[in-house]
C-alpha cells in the first residue's frame, strides 16, 4: 500500500514534527500549561530559519530561532507570572503579536523561499531523515537529562504540585519562566528544521500546529503509558511518527487535501476523549 | 540560634477583618532545642512558623538566625536552611514523581554549592535509599514508584525525610501527624524523635496533643491571641502532667477547653 517514498517522508517529517510534541510534553504535560503560544512560535522558528538561511548560515538558523522562540515563550510567561493574564489568554496574545512579527521577519511578504540558497539537508552528507532524526533524538535526550538536574525537577514539582512548590518556597514563576522559554524554542526548532526542508516558509505554515502537537503526543502516550521521563519522551517522538503515517493513510485513500484539518481536528478529539470514555467505563 | 524580637504583624490592618496575629513576640531558640508549640486556633502558632519560614514579613520586629538578620530574607532563600511540614501529607511531595525524583529536587535544592543543572550520582542514590531503609517502612524497594501510591503516612514520613535529608537548622512541623490515623501518627512521631535527635536540629511543633506536647522535645510554649503565654523548659517542664498543663493554662485566665478542643 505504502511506497518507500511515502515511509521515508512520513517518518521525516514525523522526526521534525516530534519536537512540537516535545515542546507540548514540557509546557501541556510537565508544567500543566496549555500554550497557546505554540503556533506563532512554529511560524516564527520558519520566518528566523529561512531568513537566515539565506543570508548563507543555515546552521546558525537554527540557534536563532531557538532564541527567537525563547523570546516568545519569554512574553507569554511573563503575561501570566507577572501581570496576571490567565495562561491560556497569554498565550494567545502573544500569538497574535507574533503574526505581525512573523511578517516582519520576512520582510513584510507572506512567504520566503530557498530554493537557490544552501540548507541544513543540502550541506548535510547523509539523507534527510539521518538528520531529522539525530536533532529531534538530540533534542529528546537533553530534554530527558534537563528533567532530571535540579531546575528541571523544580519545573516538574511546579506542574505536578503546585501547593508542595509554594510550601518548599521555589519561586514558581521563575520556574514556568524557564519552562516556557525552553519548550517555545523547541518548537521553534522544529518550524526551523520544517522550513529547511521544505525550502520555503510560509505565514500559514504553524497553523493549527499545537493541535497536531496534542495529538501525536496523546498518540504517543496511548503507546507508553506511565514510566520514566525518558520513556514519555520517546512516547512522544513515536506519537507523533504515528500520527504523520495516520495522515498519510488519509491522503493514501484520496482524502482531498482540504480535507485534512478536519482528519487533524478528528484524531486529536479521539485521541483526548478515548482515554477519559475508557476511564468513564471503568466505573471510576 | 533562632531569635525572633519584638516581631508584630498585623493582617488587613484598618479594615472591620483587622487581626494582630502576633504582638511584640520575643522567641530565643538555642541549638538542638525542640519547642513544642500549643494553643487554640487563631492564637498565632502558624503565623509565628510564617514569619520564621518567610512566608510573611512581619510589620515590625527582627528575625535572626545564627546571628544573622534573615527579617528582610524571601522565604525562597530561607528554604535553604528552614524545613517545613504541614499538616495535610499531600502537601510535601509531588504525586507523579518517583520517589528518587522528589528526594532528588530536595537534596539538591538544599545543596547551596550545586548549579541548576546539577543532578544525582550514584553515590547519593546510595544514599537516599539508605535513608529510606531507615524509616523502617519499606520504601527503599519502591523508589522508581510515583509517589501518589504512598499512603498519607508514609508521604508524611517521605516529606520528613525529604526535609532532613540535608540537615536544616530549624525544622518547623506544622501539626504534621494531626491528618494521620493515631497509628500512623505515632509511627511519624517517633521517626520525627529519631531524625530530630540524630541530627541535632533545632525543631518547633505544633500540636494539640498535651501529652505528646510534653513528651516531646526540651521546652513547650504556649500561644494565645500572638502572644507567648507560658513558657516552660527544662527543669520546671519535667514531671508536669497533661493535667498540671491545663491547670497552668486556666490560671493563666484561659478558662475554656479550646486548646484541647481545637
Amino acid at each position: 500500500m505504502f511506497s518507500m517514498a511515502i515511509v521515508t517522508s512520513a517518518l521525516e517529517l514525523g522526526f521534525i514534527y516530534a519536537l512540537v510534541a516535545l515542546a507540548l510534553f514540557l509546557s501541556f504535560r510537565v508544567l500543566n500549561i496549555a500554550d497557546m503560544t505554540t503556533d506563532g512560535a512554529f511560524t516564527l522558528g520558519c520566518a528566523v530559519s529561512a531568513t537566515v538561511a539565506l543570508t548563507g548560515h543555515p546552521y546558525l538558523a537554527l540557534p536563532a530561532a531557538m532564541l527567537a522562540g525563547s523570546c516568545a515563550g519569554f512574553i507569554t510567561a511573563a503575561l501570566q507570572t507577572k501581570w496576571g493574564v490567565p495562561s491560556i489568554l497569554a498565550g494567545i496574545i502573544t500569538n497574535t503579536g507574533l503574526y505581525t512579527v512573523n511578517l516582519a521577519v520576512m520582510g513584510f511578504s507572506s512567504n520566503v523561499n530557498m530554493l537557490r540558497s544552501a540548507t541544513i539537508f543540502t550541506l548535510f552528507p547523509g539523507s534527510r531523515l539521518i538528520l531529522a532524526m539525530i536533532i529531534t533524538l538530540l533534542a529528546g535526550a537533553a530534554m530527558v537529562l534537563f528533567l532530571n538536574t535540579r531546575l528541571g525537577l523544580s519545573i516538574r514539582a511546579t506542574g505536578d504540585n503546585p501547593d508542595m512548590v509554594r510550601a518548599s518556597s521555589i519561586n514558581t514563576g521563575f520556574t514556568v519562566t524557564i519552562g516556557l522559554c525552553i519548550s517555545n524554542s523547541i518548537t521553534a526548532l522544529s518550524g526551523a528544521v520544517l522550513a529547511q526542508y521544505q525550502k520555503t516558509a510560509d505565514i500559514n505554515l504553524g497553523t493549527g500546529m499545537v493541535i497536531i502537537g496534542l495529538a501525536s503526543l496523546i498518540i504517543g502516550e496511548t503507546v507508553f503509558r506511565r514510566g520514566k521521563v525518558w520513556m514519555k519522551v520517546l512516547g512522544a517522538i513515536i506519537g507523533c511518527i504515528l500520527y504523520r503515517f495516520i495522515i498519510a493513510i488519509a491522503l493514501r485513500l484520496d482524502l482531498p487535501s482540504e480535507c485534512l484539518k478536519l482528519v487533524s481536528a478528528v484524531i486529536v478529539a479521539c485521541a483526548i476523549a478515548l482515554p477519559n470514555i475508557k476511564k468513564n467505563k471503568g466505573g471510576k | 540560634m533562632l531569635k525572633l524580637e519584638n516581631i508584630s504583624l498585623t493582617f488587613n490592618p484598618g479594615t472591620v477583618n483587622e487581626k494582630k496575629a502576633l504582638e511584640n513576640l520575643n522567641l530565643h531558640l538555642e541549638k538542638g532545642d525542640f519547642v513544642t508549640i500549643l494553643g487554640s486556633n487563631g492564637a498565632g502558632k502558624s503565623t509565628l512558623f510564617n514569619t520564621i519560614a518567610g512566608t510573611y514579613l512581619p510589620d515590625s520586629g527582627k528575625v535572626y538566625l545564627d546571628g544573622k538578620d534573615i527579617t528582610k530574607l524571601p522565604d525562597y532563600k530561607r528554604s535553604k536552611e528552614i524545613g517545613r511540614l504541614f499538616q495535610d501529607p499531600l502537601k510535601g511531595t509531588a504525586p507523579n514523581m518517583t520517589i528518587e525524583e522528589n528526594l532528588a529536587l530536595a537534596y539538591l535544592r538544599a545543596n547551596h554549592a550545586k548549579s541548576p543543572f546539577s543532578m544525582v550520582s550514584r553515590a547519593d542514590r546510595a544514599e537516599f535509599r539508605d535513608r529510606l531503609a531507615m524509616l523502617n517502612l519499606g520504601l527503599e524497594d519502591r523508589m522508581n514508584q510515583p509517589v501518589g501510591l504512598l499512603s498519607g503516612g508514609q508521604r508524611q514520613a517521605l516529606t520528613l525525610l525529604m526535609a532532613t535529608l540535608v540537615t536544616p537548622k530549624i525544622l518547623l512541623l506544622d501539626e504534621h501527624t494531626a491528618a494521620l490515623d493515631p497509628g500512623t501518627a505515632e509511627i511519624v512521631l517517633e521517626l520525627t524523635k529519631k531524625i530530630v535527635a540524630e541530627h541535632g536540629i533545632t525543631c518547633l511543633m505544633i500540636t494539640h496533643n498535651l501529652a505528646s506536647s510534653l513528651a516531646l522535645g526540651n521546652r513547650t510554649i504556649m500561644m494565645e491571641g500572638g502572644h507567648i503565654l507560658l513558657d516552660l523548659k527544662n527543669e520546671q517542664r519535667a514531671g508536669l502532667t497533661p493535667d498540671d498543663l491545663l491547670h497552668l493554662f486556666r490560671s493563666q485566665g484561659l478558662d475554656n477547653d479550646r486548646i484541647l478542643l481545637s
